[in-house]
């Protein structure tokens, strides 16, 4: 038996049924994000005066990423209109590029998360505090460490840490860690500010510590409500690469036998593809920026 | 989605053209942030820069939506569902700014039996 309404609009909405299925998935989506994004508003303007957590995003990469999923929003469209205008080997090399570029994205994110997973901030008993990385010795080699925290320090008992600080994420200005040396405290004055490539690497005893945390959800609401939107936003990348993947490897045969419904197949997957890049519009400026 | 197949070079331009704002856009954006000399936060404080990054972002979600998703040519059905949604949306946006006021130490609790602001009493100061 057929399914009704694949290829010719329906009567009485004047639209073939998966488009009006994808607009509705789509409203749940909207309220989806809607949701996320007001708890983002939420917690933003209810956070107290300077405790949320500024200036820790890459935001070059994020641009970076942004032009990525741009992109291949461009490349979607171009692909459907390609088939419109039946030539069907455009239309694999858009969506090539497409796939290409969400897989990219994919690549660009887990480095990014990669690098918040050994990348620290350190509360010290004086008052101070500073954010950097903890490379530690194992065996003869030295590694970075990924996930410590306070808990980290009492469990392996660690008793001193080896912490590359950021000069240009410096939250407390002059309010440096003690045992930093007269030379080290005037490098990272005279370069504070200049960018992470000046880094001052101290010594911190684990009895000065009052609390120490890598930038994962635990370290703060910033990054828990980060992880969590971009989590889920890299989730529908992957659901949309995936099926963006099955048209592109196993849709010949329709096309061949059904040309028709292949193209709103396209236009379908392509509204969902739309909509991600359309999220990450907001969540670029809203994550990196503000 | 108009399905006239000779409009597909025109829109195919329109399509480039619209790729190109989107990169204009978020280049943008990138500026705010990355340079001294426009950094809006430093300069004008973080309500304009919130406002000017939105306002990109809505411009560029805009065209993303207009033009990419063709809802700027589509059946009444789907600017319903759209409509529908939206109106959900910025309401259930507005009762969680409306509810920012429930916090406890932000104002607008009330001592049930007297009737008088408890701010002091919440927030301990």
């Amino acid at each position: 038996m057929d399914i009704p309404f694949t290829t010719k609009a329906r009567p009485d909405t004047g639209l073939y049924n998966a488009k009006l299925g994808i607009w509705l998935f789509l409203a749940s989506e909207v309220m989806l994000f809607g949701a996320f994004f007001s708890a983002y508003i939420l917690l933003r303007v209810g956070a107290d005066p300077g405790t949320w957590a500024h200036g820790l995003m890459n935001v070059p990469i994020g641009t970076f990423n942004t032009f990525v999923l741009i992109a291949s929003s461009v490349t979607v469209v171009m692909a459907w209109a390609a088939l419109k205008s039946r030539n069907y080997s455009l239309y694999r090399n858009c969506m090539i590029i497409t796939i290409m570029c969400a897989l990219g994205f994919l690549v660009v994110k887990s480095f990014e998360y990669a690098e918040k997973f050994r990348h620290y901030e350190v509360w010290m008993k004086d008052g101070s505090r500073m954010t950097g990385h903890i490379d530690y010795d194992d065996g003869g080699v030295k590694k970075h460490a990924y996930f410590w925290s306070t808990k980290t320090l009492i469990k392996k008992k660690i008793e001193s840490i080896s912490f590359t600080s950021d000069d240009a994420n410096q939250w407390a200005p002059g309010q440096y860690y003690p045992p930093m040396t007269k030379e080290q405290l005037e490098h990272v004055k005279k370069y504070a500010d200049k960018g992470p490539q000046h880094h001052a690497v101290v010594t911190i005893k684990s009895a000065d510590i009052q609390r120490l945390s890598a930038f994962v959800p635990a370290h703060s609401t910033f990054f828990a409500i980060y992880f969590t939107m971009t989590a889920l936003h890299g989730v529908h990348v992957l659901g949309g690469a995936i099926v963006l993947s099955y048209f592109l490897f196993r849709g010949r045969k329709m096309w061949q036998t059904d040309p028709d419904r292949f193209i709103n197949r396209i236009e379908v997957g392509g509204l969902f593809w739309h909509f991600v890049d359309l999220v990450w519009i907001f969540l670029f400026p809203i994550m990196y920026i503000l | 989605m108009s399905d006239h197949t000779h409009d597909i070079s025109k829109h195919r331009k329109t399509y480039i053209m619209v790729g190109a704002i989107l990169l204009v856009g978020t280049l943008l954006t990138f500026a705010l942030d990355h340079f001294e000399s426009i950094d809006l936060k430093k300069r004008a404080g973080m309500l304009v820069a919130t406002i000017a990054a939105l306002s990109i972002a809505t411009i560029k979600g805009g065209f993303v939506a207009g033009v990419f998703m063709h809802l700027n040519d589509e059946k009444k059905w789907i600017y319903w569902v759209m409509g529908f949604t939206a109106l959900f949306a910025i309401g259930m946006l507005g009762l969680t700014i409306w509810s920012m006021k429930d916090i406890p130490g932000q104002g607008n609790q009330f001592d049930r039996t007297t009737g008088l602001p408890i701010v002091e009493k919440v927030s301990g100061k």
